[in-house]
């Protein structure tokens, strides 16, 4: 019996508190039916004074990124010799002593020129645009297993290394904050914004075939047999 | 619209036979006479013998505070392709689309990706970062961002750009659950990402956003204010209950329409700035090598695609006579208007029913159902959105493209249907 009772006062005491949104709820029902999904969100109501400010130093903490323009870079330098020593053993064991790649593990030098061949090597000398994507990865998410381990000053020398490894700076080379935008990755200039609504404009077709579409007969090119690799071994249906 | 997918459900089985019949013999699927078989010689033991749980009692309430599957839909699983990543904390999985129907994906088969394995994280330790070109930055915890107005939900499909990727040369997986499966749909539960922008106070130099994960590969993107401000949510609920781990527990950001990559889970931080990152997802992954060696960036819409889930090599037929044809259509750049199916490989195309919600960037389900005489089939099926986008074949995207692009692979899957069901990935002329 308390028990229920207790349950009424809690529930006395909700609909009490309720009564505002009651109200609301009201109005609401006056409004046209249901948004549609496609329309865009409502306006946001008056600010509502959640959460509450950061601390400079929070913000600090989290804001690592840099950007192309140099913006987001921490004070400090590292040069190849450094970043040779910490690369070999920090990172060289999953991406080779020449960042080759030991095994299947990303390839982080090499495959210049290879990007239009049937098998393009994509490293961060042959493919990436900029070298700030580098270090601000370095920084955020390795050594694999051991993120945000590596100092400012380390990250600093670590990219260095690597670009020495794709022959984009010399052995004797140190990178800076304030150098940092002298190095210009080769393959830069190949990226260009999605254009697939004008190049793939004729996949935009008011009435597709439907009858008579193909004046042959379709012949198999391909299978998945041939180079099957599918997980899983499968035996022949059975059909009744 | 919805008069125009009852009209085509109407349309019976046998116009859509005549219409392959009409075809020629690679097309044909016959008619049967439609008459049960007689009755057998002797009873079916199954009804004449009282089985066990028949007789016995089963398990009580509570056995299973939280359920799962019966035990006899074990193999309803995600499934990888080892060979496919260096190891399992940097990899893939794949939705088991052969085994689900309707249009939402169970949690449990949600396919997975991650880049440093599954953060586990304690709610009350989350805390969400609002920073950049802000009036204020903000920090929320899990409870402030409860308590925000506007919760809503919503219906969307999250596909991996890289969903195919592994068939630009050629039909390689024989299985709608690894050439397709990078997908999942399900119900949304959060706030409009834009609740908490204006919270902060978007400056008028703002013109770009960046989510953040919290786990160790700390996942950045950069995304388009309008974008951010249009429909992202930041969301903690799917299909009714909080987000799983390897879906981003206990916070992630929903980009509907746009490729999987951006929906950053264990979101942690959003960074307003006027410029994008390009960061390591948007220049070494997530761009499209084309065969010149320039390569097309910020390709984030996921373009209209279907696939028949069944029959496909998963699920062969095992009937002559009526079966069920079904398939998953969906487009980012809005909804699907209509799904075309062909059975002679692309010469003759009947349009499906459509059954259950057609949502606007959301998984939409169609079915076809047939007689099957044991010809070989060449299935194909091509989705149309409301935008008049048609799904292309692989040849025509392969023109444009090459091979090398990797991602965004939506062209029209063929399965081929032997005489004995066998269901194969093949490619054709
Ligand atoms: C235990 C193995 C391992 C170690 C050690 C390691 N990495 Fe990695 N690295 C990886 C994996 C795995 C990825 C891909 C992660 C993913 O899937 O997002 C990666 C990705 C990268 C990439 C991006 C490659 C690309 O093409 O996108 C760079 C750059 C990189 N690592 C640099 C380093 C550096 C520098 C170190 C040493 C400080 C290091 N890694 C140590 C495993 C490792």
């Amino acid at each position: 019996m308390s028990r229920f009772r207790n349950l009424l006062l809690a529930a006395t005491g909700v609909a009490a508190l309720g009564a505002i949104p009651v109200a609301t709820q009201a109005q609401q029902t006056q409004r046209p039916q249901a948004q549609s999904q496609a329309q865009a969100m409502q306006p946001a109501a008056k600010k509502t004074g959640l959460g509450r400010i950061a601390h400079p130093d929070e913000v600090k903490a989290w804001d690592t990124d840099v950007r192309p323009d140099g913006h987001g870079l921490p004070p400090g330098s590292g040069s190849v010799k450094a970043g040779e020593e910490l690369y070999q053993t920090q990172c060289a064991a999953c991406h080779g002593e020449f960042g080759e790649s030991a095994g299947r593990w990303p390839m982080l030098a090499g495959g210049a020129g290879s990007l239009n061949r049937e098998q393009p090597e994509k490293t961060i000398g042959s493919f990436w645009p900029y070298a700030s994507t580098a270090f601000d990865y370095i920084k955020r998410a390795m050594p694999y297993g051991n993120s945000r381990s590596l100092s400012d000053d380390e990250v600093y020398a670590i990219t260095a290394y690597v670009l020495f490894l794709n022959d984009l700076v010399k052995e004797d080379f140190t990178l800076s904050k304030e150098n940092f935008l002298t190095v210009k990755l080769p393959n830069q200039g190949t990226f260009y914004d999605d254009d697939r609504e004008t190049t793939e404009r004729s996949f935009w077709k008011k009435e597709p075939c439907m009858k008579n579409c193909k004046a042959e007969p379709a012949k198999i090119t391909g299978r998945a047999r041939m180079l099957d690799v599918t997980p899983d071994s499968k035996t022949g249906p059975k059909v009744d | 619209m919805t008069s125009k997918f009852d009209d085509s459900a109407q349309r019976s089985r046998r116009a859509f036979l005549r219409g392959a019949a009409a075809t020629g013999a690679t097309a044909a699927l016959a008619t049967k006479a439609a008459a049960q078989a007689a009755a057998p010689g002797k009873p079916d033991p199954l009804i004449t013998d009282i089985q066990d749980w028949n007789r016995t009692l089963g398990p009580g309430v509570d056995a299973a505070p939280y359920g799962k599957p019966s035990p006899f839909e074990k193999h309803v699983v995600r499934r990888n392709v080892p060979w496919l990543t260096a190891d399992a904390i940097s990899s893939i999985n794949f939705t088991p689309l052969h085994e689900l129907d309707g249009v939402i994906t169970p949690n449990g088969v949600c396919f997975e990706r991650h880049h440093s394995g599954v953060a586990e994280i304690d709610p009350t330790k989350h805390r969400l970062m609002i920073n950049g070109l802000v009036d204020k930055p903000l920090i929320f915890t899990m409870d402030d961002l409860k308590r925000m107005p506007g919760r809503i939900n919503r219906p969307y499909f999250l596909e991996c750009a890289a969903n195919g990727g592994m068939e630009w040369r050629g039909a390689q997986l024989n299985g709608c659950q690894f050439t397709h499966g990078m997908i999942h749909n399900v119900w949304y539960t959060g706030i409009p990402l834009k609740t908490l922008l204006d919270e902060a106070g978007v400056k008028a130099s703002g013109k770009w956003i960046m989510p953040e994960g919290a786990d160790s590969a700390a996942m950045t993107r950069s995304i388009p204010i309008e974008k951010a401000m249009q429909d992202c949510i930041v969301a903690w609920g799917m299909n009714g209950e909080a987000l799983r781990a390897e879906q981003g527990y206990p916070l992630r950001i929903v980009v509907p329409g746009w490729e999987g990559n951006m929906w950053v889970k264990w979101l942690r931080r959003i960074e307003v700035g006027d410029q994008p990152w390009h960061h390591r997802e948007e220049t070494s992954k997530y761009t499209d090598l084309l065969a010149d060696g320039r390569s097309r960036r910020f390709t984030w819409i996921m373009d209209a695609k279907s696939v028949v889930t069944n029959p496909s090599p998963q699920a062969p037929l095992r009937h002559k006579g009526p079966n069920v044809l079904t398939g998953l259509a969906w487009s980012g750049r809005g909804s699907i208007r209509r799904v075309d199916v062909s059975v002679d490989g692309g010469r003759n195309w009947q349009t499906a029913r459509i059954d259950g919600p057609v949502s606007p960037l959301s998984l939409t389900r169609f079915y076809i159902d047939f007689d099957w005489d044991g010809r070989e089939l060449l299935i194909q099926s091509r989705a149309m959105d409301n935008t008049g986008y048609v799904q292309p074949t692989k040849d025509e995207l392969r023109k444009v493209r090459g091979t090398n692009s990797i991602y965004h692979n939506n062209g029209i899957q063929t399965w081929l249907v032997r005489g004995n069901g066998e269901t194969e990935n093949v490619e054709i002329s």
